[in-house]
């Protein structure tokens, strides 16, 4: 299906800056109610218009599609290019979904500086919408690194006791990852013959040599923002310190980044050097997938519990990638979109009990699916999608990338079956503990069922597990040409 | 000068007028500058404002002029002075520069009890200096320029009389400065001696015949670096400059850490590498160690400072280590990039300066780091303001800092030197923690001190153009870089 009239606007652009104009108005807002509606309704249009696209998107091709390109510092040869192919529009649908979800999230659980706080999450919105627009090398660095700005202050100023340690650790390590990502950038350029363009620089064969020097830079980058083992320990600090609304974006999207970073420039721009790095990448990736899972098995904090097993999670995604098979990239990049819907709704979820009892300890609840009926349901759903039982989104992520990885590195795959065990086993427990038993409440708070605002959060994210576990066809359709032609790029160059 | 004797029994009456007219910016800054000198001795309610104003007017008065001088390169005063687009660019930073130091001094001269006409004249008289500097094309006339410079700055140092570490660190200017000086007098001399003038463009001819490899003319060539090595703050010749930085009054820091280094580049880029850029081979190697020293030394230790004019001080050496990159990279491109990474470093600093001088609790009170706690809180704007100096200082995207280091990178890996970027990566990422942690105080720390900000209309000015500054050269860079890279012939 297409319509006519989107692809005659520069829809990108609209979609990227709404939210980024929308910050200017918010300091002159005349209450905290406005700028929370205010809020929720620019990015409701946002995700509006980033469903358009879902709808429309033409997936008969690996085309880009929705090209906007403007110069921007034309002696540099660097341009504003925007475009997006089947995973990107993946993910702008997922950040567009999860940014109003966020709003939601933060109604009341943010008392103080809410217009700085709505602020933030607008310029978080339009940067990484940005980022998976980004056609030009220069311009998404620009994104890519502008994103840790409102984070920094997300985890910084809204976040726990011990938040700003936790948004010290995170922009550090981000920032000294993305910096050596620079300068792998600046040698694609020279070598490339001066030039930004992400598609130009798929084109060119780079000698082997050099092509194992940039994917290092580009590694560390994307293996911290995933994060891989042992890049992962900013991590747990950051999502236990950060209010829930930073939690479901470093879950939903930022990690999803890493990944994305892989897909668009790693594989396609270094194929040689992807494969020559392929072996390490399976192992660092099993490792992340048993060694975050152990992590996560000896958690009493219900956040960190949750971040390990994200550590683990996304180790499924890199090994799925780095196999260079058909299922193993499909798989990946529905565990990509799957983690987010699943992981965002965990962290939602542990926000909503964490507003009404404001402790995350495990062992101090018990029966919650008696006090709170309909929270109990929501919650254990999600955590069978995160434990990836048939029928639910986990799973069809989880088979297709085990079902690549055997025949390849059949010792990685064994390690991602164990992984799942695992996962199995700890998030059982914190079902078990948290839900099952006689009714225990920390600190004898006040508990009442998910209202109406707090259902409107969670079914989305509910019909997107059912969706992707029983019928995920429409969304494989929109990744099929794009992963083809990504797969041809990987494998028809060097070897 | 061979001819001397012929030549200067008939005086072309034509050459001179030509060459004072060349100099036309400079002799308008004089005359604001004693105008300044004479109206501060007529007793007035308002003088503080009618004396920046009149500072500001004549500013503003020499950049048209310099503007329309600079369309078609000329040289005064018998080769000694050259106005071209590369010295109309600084003089546009220098004078933007002053004009921002200007509009932010009068707040801060009450503040500290201490308004005087001569504060704004010896201001004038140090843009002078600067303003030579960047034109002269004789070694002489470039130390001319260097000490007007340097002796106006060295009684601003002190002007705050009452408080002991203004005085300490005029002292400690003083001496040091001499030192630098003489060093650089000395390799001036022996330039002298090797070539037999003191006129750049004759040099460049004569140094021709020059073996590279000649002790003497290493030495002097690295004497004269040193010297100007010096004015910029680079590792190991650094040590002045937190004492100073920390001493002299707020809006004199930021001048110090905008115009005279800006005027020390401009002649690094000018004699080594326009005129005598045949020496190259003999710095290019010492220059790469002590960037990456000056930049290391700049970034570690600013990390433990609690004076937020020590820890600016520290930056601004780490800043001088990033610029000293785009000298070793050399090219056109390295240049460029040296030019317009000065200029955005003028807004972002003096945009942070005059947020330093808003939370200057008054007479004799020191400025620790601690004062900018809780600003997010009361004055939401000001906060934001410093938030986009800061992470522009840090070098993070959208802003101007981001840009210009940047570019800096780019010119680097263009001439293969991959590993000093690396490097130079590396330590900025060391240096965002010191920015970063003025944010988490701004943002994240309750308020302490109840400093009462009183923002008036020069220094909202100032603010408004150092913000404008910052995001435009993030936003729309090639503006800012074709004017950069169009001011190089």
């Amino acid at each position: 299906m297409t319509i006519s009239f989107i692809t005659e606007l520069p829809v990108l652009s609209i979609l990227i800056f709404l939210p980024a104009i929308a910050v200017l108005f918010v300091p002159f807002l005349p209450s905290n109610h406005a700028v929370r509606w205010f809020t929720f309704s620019i990015l409701m249009i946002d995700f509006l218009i980033a469903t358009l696209l879902l709808v429309s998107f033409d997936n008969s091709t690996a085309q880009m599609q929705f090209v906007e390109s403007r110069s921007w510092v034309p002696s540099l040869g660097i341009s504003y290019k925007l475009g997006i192919d089947g995973v990107s529009v993946l993910f702008l649908f997922l950040t567009a979904l999860l940014g109003w979800i966020c709003v939601l999230a933060s109604w009341n659980a943010i008392a103080k500086r809410l217009k700085e706080f709505m602020a933030c999450l607008l310029a978080i919105q339009s940067l990484m919408l940005g980022v998976f627009c980004a056609l030009d090398l220069f311009l998404f660095y620009v994104f890519w690194e502008a994103m840790l700005v409102p984070m920094y202050l997300i985890i910084g100023i809204w976040g726990g006791n011990n938040r700003i340690y936790a948004a010290f650790k995170f922009f550090l390590y981000t920032l000294a990852g993305s910096l050596l990502f620079l300068v792998g950038i600046l040698v694609l350029y020279f070598e490339g013959g001066r030039t930004f363009d992400i598609l130009a620089l798929m084109d060119i064969s780079y000698e082997l040599n050099l092509q194992k020097w940039v994917f290092v830079s580009f590694l560390i980058a994307f293996a911290v923002k995933v994060p891989m083992v042992p890049m992962h320990t900013w991590l747990p600090d950051a999502h236990v310190q950060a209010p829930t609304a930073g939690s479901i974006i470093l879950a939903g999207v930022l990690l999803k980044m890493g990944a994305y970073g892989f897909i668009r420039f790693s594989l396609p721009i270094l194929p040689d050097a992807s494969h020559y790095f392929a072996e390490l990448m399976q192992i660092l990736s099993a490792v992340a997938i048993v060694y975050g899972g152990l992590l996560a098995l000896a958690q009493k904090d219900i956040k960190k519990l949750i971040a390990y097993s994200s550590i683990s999670h996304m180790g499924f995604i890199t090994l799925g990638l780095f196999t260079f098979t058909s299922n193993g990239i499909t798989g990946a990049v529905l565990q990509m979109f799957n983690h987010g819907i699943t992981t965002g709704a965990l962290f939602l979820f542990i926000g909503l009990v964490y507003e009404r009892t404001h402790s995350r300890d495990i062992p101090a609840y018990g029966g919650m699916i008696k006090a709170m009926p309909l929270y109990g349901i929501f919650l254990s759903i999600f955590l069978l999608a995160s434990m990836a039982v048939p029928g639910t989104n986990g799973f069809v992520g989880e088979i297709l990338v085990l079902s690549g990885t055997f025949g390849v590195n059949n010792w990685a795959a064994s390690a991602g079956v164990l992984g799942a065990l695992i996962a199995a086993a700890y998030l059982l427990g914190l079902y078990r503990q948290m839900l099952l038993g006689p009714i225990r409440i920390p600190g004898a708070a006040k508990v009442w069922d998910l209202n109406k605002r707090e259902l409107c959060c969670a079914l989305p994210l509910l019909i997107f597990v059912f969706w992707f576990g029983l019928y995920p066809k429409p969304f494989l359709n929109i990744l099929r040409p794009t992963l083809t032609n990504l797969l041809e790029q990987t494998l028809g160059a060097g070897l | 000068m061979n001819g001397l004797p012929v030549e200067s029994t008939t005086i072309d009456l034509a050459a001179v007028a030509q060459s004072v007219l060349a100099t036309g910016p400079e002799i308008i800054i004089i005359i604001g500058a004693c105008a300044a000198l004479m109206l501060s001795l007529v007793p007035h309610q308002r003088q503080n404002q009618l004396l920046s104003a009149l500072c500001v007017l004549m500013i503003i008065l020499a950049a048209t002029m310099s503007y329309f001088l600079g369309d078609y390169p000329q040289t005064a005063y018998a080769d000694m002075f050259v106005i071209d687009d590369f010295s109309t660019y600084f003089k546009m930073i220098l004078y933007l520069g002053t004009a921002l130091t200007v509009l932010m001094s009068g707040q801060y001269l009450i503040k500290e009890a201490v308004v005087q006409g001569e504060y704004y004249a010896l201001l004038l008289f140090a843009l002078v200096g600067t303003m030579i500097m960047v034109s002269a094309t004789d070694l002489l006339l470039i130390y001319i320029g260097l000490e007007l410079q340097a002796l106006s700055i060295y009684v601003l140092t002190g002007f705050l009389k009452a408080n002991t570490r203004s005085n300490e660190a005029s002292l400690k200017y003083i001496i040091v400065g001499a030192f630098s000086s003489a060093i650089m007098l000395y390799g001036m001399s022996l330039f002298y001696g090797l070539t037999g003038t003191t006129n750049l463009n004759e040099m460049k001819t004569a140094l021709l015949t020059l073996e590279m490899s000649d002790p003497m003319l290493i030495l002097a060539t690295l004497f004269m670096l040193v010297g100007l090595l010096f004015k910029v703050g680079a590792v190991p010749f650094h040590m002045w400059v937190p004492d100073i930085y920390e001493g002299a009054p707020s809006p004199i820091t930021a001048f110090m850490s905008v115009a005279p280094k800006a005027a020390a580049f401009a002649v690094i880029i000018r004699i080594f590498m326009q005129d005598l850029a045949l020496l190259q081979p003999i710095w290019v190697l010492n220059m790469a160690g002590i960037a990456v020293l000056t930049m290391a030394l700049g970034s570690f230790v600013a990390l433990v400072q609690k004076n937020i004019k020590r820890m600016l001080a520290y930056s601004s050496i780490a800043h001088a280590g990033f610029l000293m990159l785009g000298l070793v990279a050399g090219s056109k491109e390295g240049i460029s990039s040296m030019m317009l990474y000065l200029l955005i470093y003028t807004f972002m600093t003096l945009g942070i300066f005059a947020i330093i001088i808003l939370l200057n609790k008054g007479v004799l009170l020191s400025e620790p780091i601690e004062d900018f706690s809780g600003l997010a809180k009361n004055h939401a704007g000001l906060a934001f303001m410093s938030l986009l100096f800061l992470f522009s200082l840090a070098g993070i995207p959208p802003t101007g800092g981001f840009f210009a280091k940047f570019y800096v990178l780019t010119a680097l890996v263009d001439q293969g030197y991959i590993v000093l970027a690396v490097i130079a990566v590396l330590l900025s990422a060391v240096a965002a923690w010191f920015y970063i942690r003025i944010i988490m105080l701004m943002y994240m720390e309750p308020a302490t001190g109840s400093a009462k900000i009183h923002i008036t209309l020069p220094i909202l000015t100032v603010l408004l153009i150092a913000t404008a500054g910052t995001l435009m050269a993030g936003l729309f860079p090639s503006w800012f870089l074709e004017f950069a890279a169009g001011s190089l012939r």
